[in-house]
């Protein structure tokens, strides 16, 4: 074993790195996309109980799961975007390991968030965050911190009679994330990378857009990002290895220095 | 919000410390060829036996005329008769009668010719004219009522033991967001319903109608999602002991046929809201209801199903939508011998388009959200068992009994009608 | 048109009772059995000489009479099953008079059993009859007692008849009945205890209904010369009418089927109407007793309150009526109730009446009636017995 993996084992037991889990519960209740309904749905996560160490299982219990692969928080890959649909290893079978263990940095937009529904990351706020944090390096997350995950419900989706209003990045803001700096991937506490009204810019769902078509990744409905240092965490990001598939739920785990609290 | 567990004068909260009275039915044994009165009685037609050779009305149902000797079927009848006697049995031998002795009933003669031994009304006295009602008993099975015309109805015991009066009850419905449901919601209460619970799945999502039905005093909006098995046996913990009548509006209507590119996954969801999620309604409610069949004045008493006709005769631009109403009624059969073991009522309510976004193209009539409200109430009064609702289908329902072939090409020559 | 042929020559003997009890656990075959051997130990003769055997029973399916024969070890010419409760015994006189009459028997045991638990009654009642099963049961009205209510009331409308004036019947039977080592309910009735009686069925009441029990009625059904060869005290079959379904026209039952074939039977007996010495109707009701009285040409149905009252229906009156206490007082064994009357007329014309033997019987009148599928009782027949 090297030197360094040797030290993080040492750190993780509790000398000096701790893991953050950034994932919702994946629950049948947990608000997922809406789309017009004239297209075809996504299918809603289910837990469907075979048997509880009772006539259908006596000693055991286990569930089937059912869920569209864009449910609770889950990771999107190039694929799932027509910009994105010639790329190469551009699938969650396909992508490369490498891409799944990497640095974030953390936008902290909580206050704006909170007095706007529709609040939208900007370039000029990341140029600030970078004055006050240094650049954003190449092939690291960009977490936008809403503190969106503490709502629930209603209030989580945000929907209103002309769809739904949650923050998200403007046109601009991801354009420059993904093309001047190189991110591996954009993520968020809300339901999508995109603001909720994001089909209205140009392009319309700009997110989507930029990262997929430049072969990079998006993270959605993550929470405890307040818990994350602007730079610095290492996250953790393995979704399921299915079959040419375009993103599923998974387990965001980021690694951060310092005690447990 | 008010508080829909209020005490209403007409309902007193059980001693729990009691034992439930079990339920027990009438003697439901019928002969084959009665069976034609369960199916007029089932729909609320006053169809009696009739030979085919002479046209004479005959009671009971033989096999021939006893006149002629021809073939009998059953043809609508006049409603009235005359009371020739009235007693009550005080010490009947069955034990569903006994337990509800004094039972009331008389010997009439039918201005169509028979006599007939019938359940009697209260108001009803010897030598008067009365109307009769062939409806369903508590087994489900074919009956005979008098009461003088103009009677109340539900002031009669042996009446309201065979149907399922919504007064002092309470209510259960499981989708708010149907457009039933708020006519149906403000019927009930106004019908004296004790409460009604809708059920809201998805409540994330708006729901325009919230406040209107938060002003109804009695009624409480609840989380339900009939696909999710959590949902269901959350809210059956709570709820399920005390459902007498559950009207099941659960829909997702989404048109297409079999060829288009979201028809699978479009099929695969409309099945799982109309037909699984049937069951799973089925499978956490209905062993309760069944098992209350008989508590009390109030007791559960009907499980109301509201299904689209296309689920009989399917047009081709509705295929996934008809597949899963086909389940779902093949399910209420099932359901409804489950529940009726219990004497709970399964009602199947066939409704064509409705008046709502996803029927816009069908053209008018449509079946409006009050006038299904309307006919659930009527087949809950009057103990109904196969309602069809609008002119689509009734229809398509007349249709199919003369000749489902003929309809099944009209369908697929895009014709409703 | 000529009426039927007489029964000169043909004899009824051997009057046989088999107690009856409310419940027991025994068989509907262990009664017929009981009943067989009364009747060869009252003949003097092994029941195997018996080559005819009717059998009345509501409780002896899936058997009829033909699986009695290798049961019971005998092999007769002439088998009859007649399951028509209170018309059992008269039907299954008039059968056998006949068969014997033409020589296709010579010896007929006629019986009329059945069995009785506490589930009997609800039991039989389930698959009586499929008019009952359609258009009776599901109104509450399981059991007859319903159904001749609604008669009894459009009845008592016709007539202006009282409870006070089916009282007045059922009183004296019960007294009658006090009299009768065998009856099973022994008490005293008077005229309040029955007006004050429980309810059962308003008219009727708790003193108007027989009790359904166990038990079993035979006699035999022979030639004079064969009753003479063994000696046996026997009466002759003078008169006998049946009829069924008898007024399909009438909306409620007013009338029972002998009003239509009494003139044949008061004709056949070359006598007039209520020239008897005692009188046996089927009581399952009172009124249906009063009924009869009408019916069988004892008075006219308007005068019938006149009739009752001025009649005394003890066994020392004036018109003995229901000897042996009838059915309220022995209760109803099922099939053996439409037995009873012939049983108690053997008895009486053979002066074997005991305590209630009725003073210079000579002619007895014994009447039959049952079988209510739906709102009337559908047979009805009659008999009239003479001492030798």
């Amino acid at each position: 074993m090297t030197r360094v993996l040797e030290t993080l084992a040492r750190a993780l037991s509790g000398g000096g790195v701790r893991i953050v889990d950034l994932t919702q519960t994946l629950r049948d209740d947990f608000p997922t996309i809406v789309l017009p309904p004239e297209f075809a749905p996504s299918a809603p996560i289910r837990i469907e109980r075979v048997s509880h160490y009772d006539a259908a299982g006596p000693s055991w219990y286990w569930n089937n799961l059912s869920f569209g692969e864009h449910s609770g928080t889950h990771f999107d890959a190039p694929a799932h975007w027509f910009t994105g649909r010639d790329r190469p290893l551009g699938t969650v079978d396909t992508m490369p390991c490498a891409h799944m263990v990497a640095p974030a940095c953390v936008i902290d937009c909580s206050d704006g968030a909170a007095l706007d529904d529709d609040f939208l990351l900007t370039r000029p706020m990341i140029e600030a965050w970078e004055d006050r944090h240094g650049a954003i390096p190449a092939g690291s997350w960009v977490l936008m911190r809403t503190d969106w995950s503490a709502r629930s419900g209603a209030a989580y989706a945000g929907l209103r009679d002309d769809g739904a209003h949650t923050p998200g990045p403007d046109a601009e803001a991801i354009r420059h994330l993904v093309h001047a700096r190189g991110i591996l991937g954009f993520g968020t506490e809300t339901i999508g990378t995109d603001a909720g009204q994001g089909g209205h810019f140009e392009p319309p769902y700009p997110a989507h857009h930029y990262l997929h078509g430049a072969g990079r990744y998006g993270l959605q409905c993550l929470t405890n990002l307040h818990l994350l240092p602007p730079k610095g965490a290492m996250l953790m990001t393995a979704p399921l290895k299915v079959h040419e598939g375009s993103g599923s739920p998974l387990r965001v785990l980021a690694l951060v220095e310092g005690e447990d609290e | 919000m008010t508080d829909p567990s209020h005490t209403s004068p007409t309902r007193a909260r059980a001693n729990p410390l009691r034992r439930t009275r079990r339920p027990l039915l009438p003697p439901d044994a019928r002969s084959r060829a009665a069976h034609l009165l369960t199916a007029a009685a089932a729909r609320g037609r006053f169809d009696l036996p009739c030979c085919r050779g002479c046209g004479r009305f005959v009671w009971p149902i033989p096999e021939a005329c006893p006149d002629c000797l021809s073939e009998i079927a059953t043809a609508p009848a006049p409603r009235g008769a005359r009371v020739i006697s009235i007693t009550t049995a005080e010490m009947p031998a069955d034990t569903y009668f006994r337990e509800r002795a004094p039972w009331r009933v008389g010997l009439v003669t039918l201005d169509c010719g028979p006599q007939a031994i019938v359940h009697m009304h209260p108001d009803a006295v010897p030598g008067q004219d009365v109307r009769l009602t062939l409806m369903l008993d508590r087994a489900g099975q074919a009956v005979l009522h008098a009461a003088p015309k103009g009677a109340a109805m539900q002031a009669d015991p042996q009446y309201r033991e065979m149907t399922a009066d919504p007064a002092a009850r309470r209510v259960l419905i499981t989708d708010a967001r149907h457009l039933a449901a708020l006519p149906l919601a403000r019927a009930l209460i106004q019908a004296g319903a004790h409460s009604v619970h809708l059920g809201v799945p998805e409540a994330w999502k708006p729901l325009p109608t919230r406040a209107a039905f938060e002003a109804i005093a009695g009624v409480r909006l609840v989380d339900l999602d009939i696909t999710s098995d959590r949902s269901v046996t959350d809210l059956a913990a709570d709820l399920a002991g005390k459902v007498e009548i559950l009207v099941n509006t659960a829909d997702l209507p989404r048109p297409g046929g079999l060829l288009g590119p979201a028809a699978q996954v479009q099929a695969r969801e409309m099945s799982e809201v109309i037909a699984q999620g049937l069951m799973r309604l089925a499978r956490a409610f209905g062993p309760a209801m069944a098992g209350r069949g008989a508590d009390g004045p109030h007791g559960a008493a009907a499980w109301v199903n509201l299904l689209s006709v296309f689920g009989r005769a399917t047009p081709p631009g509705w295929a996934g939508y008809g597949a899963a109403h086909a389940a779902a009624l093949s399910l209420s059969q099932v359901l409804r011998a489950e529940l009726g073991a219990g004497g709970v009522r399964l009602v199947t309510v066939l409704t064509g388009p409705t008046d709502d976004d996803w029927f816009q193209t069908l053209g008018a009539p449509r079946v409006t959200g009050p006038a299904l409200a309307n006919a659930i109430l009527k087949a809950l009064r009057e103990g109904l068992e196969e309602v069809a609702v609008g002119d689509v289908a009734l229809d398509l329902i007349a249709r199919l009994e003369e000749n489902p072939k003929a309809v099944e090409r009209d369908l697929a020559r895009g014709s409703l009608s | 048109m000529a009426g039927p042929r007489g029964y000169d020559g043909i004899v009824l003997a051997v009057p046989v009772t088999v107690p009856s009890v409310k419940n027991a656990p025994k068989s509907t075959q262990w009664w017929i059995g009981r009943a067989l051997a009364g009747l060869a130990q009252g003949s003097g003769l092994s029941h195997k000489v018996f080559d005819g055997l009717s059998v009345a029973s509501f409780s002896l399916a899936p058997d009829t009479t033909i699986g009695l024969t290798q049961h019971f070890g005998l092999s007769p010419r002439y088998i009859d099953f007649q399951p028509l409760g209170g018309m059992s015994g008269i039907a299954a006189l008039r059968r056998a008079a006949r068969a014997v009459q033409a020589g296709d028997a010579e010896i007929v045991a006629c019986i009329g059993a059945d069995a009785n638990g506490p589930q009997s009654f609800r039991r039989s009642l389930e698959n009586f009859s499929r008019s009952a099963q359609d258009a009776v049961y599901p109104y509450g009205a399981g059991g007859p007692n319903v159904n001749f209510s609604l008669i009894a009331q459009a009845f008592m409308a016709e007539t202006g008849l009282t409870r006070a004036d089916f009282g007045r019947i059922a009183v004296a039977q019960r007294g009658n009945g006090q009299l009768n080592p065998l009856a099973l309910i022994k008490g005293a009735l008077t005229l309040d205890a029955y007006l004050d009686a429980r309810p059962i069925a308003p008219p009727i009441h708790l003193f108007d209904c027989v009790m359904p029990c166990a038990g079993a009625e035979a006699f035999l059904v022979l030639r004079e010369e064969t009753a003479r060869a063994q000696g046996l005290p026997f009466v002759r079959l003078t008169a006998s009418i049946e009829r069924h379904n008898a007024f399909p026209a009438d909306t409620v039952m007013l009338r029972g089927g002998w009003a239509r074939d009494v003139d044949s039977l008061w004709a056949q007996a070359g006598v007039e109407p209520g020239a008897v010495d005692l009188v046996q109707t089927y009581d399952d009701y009172p009124f249906v007793s009063a009924m009869q009285f009408a019916d069988l040409g004892f008075c006219d149905r308007k005068d019938l309150a006149e009739f009752i009252h001025g009649h005394d229906f003890g066994v020392a009156g004036s018109l003995p009526h229901n000897t042996s206490g009838g059915q309220l007082s022995c209760g109803q064994a099922g099939c053996a109730g439409g037995y009873l009357g012939l049983v108690e007329s053997i008895r009486q014309l053979t002066g074997q009446a005991g305590a209630r033997q009725v003073a210079r019987a000579r002619r007895a009148l014994v009447s039959g009636f049952g079988m209510i599928v739906f709102d009337r009782g559908l047979g009805s027949g009659a008999a009239i017995l003479e001492a030798a």
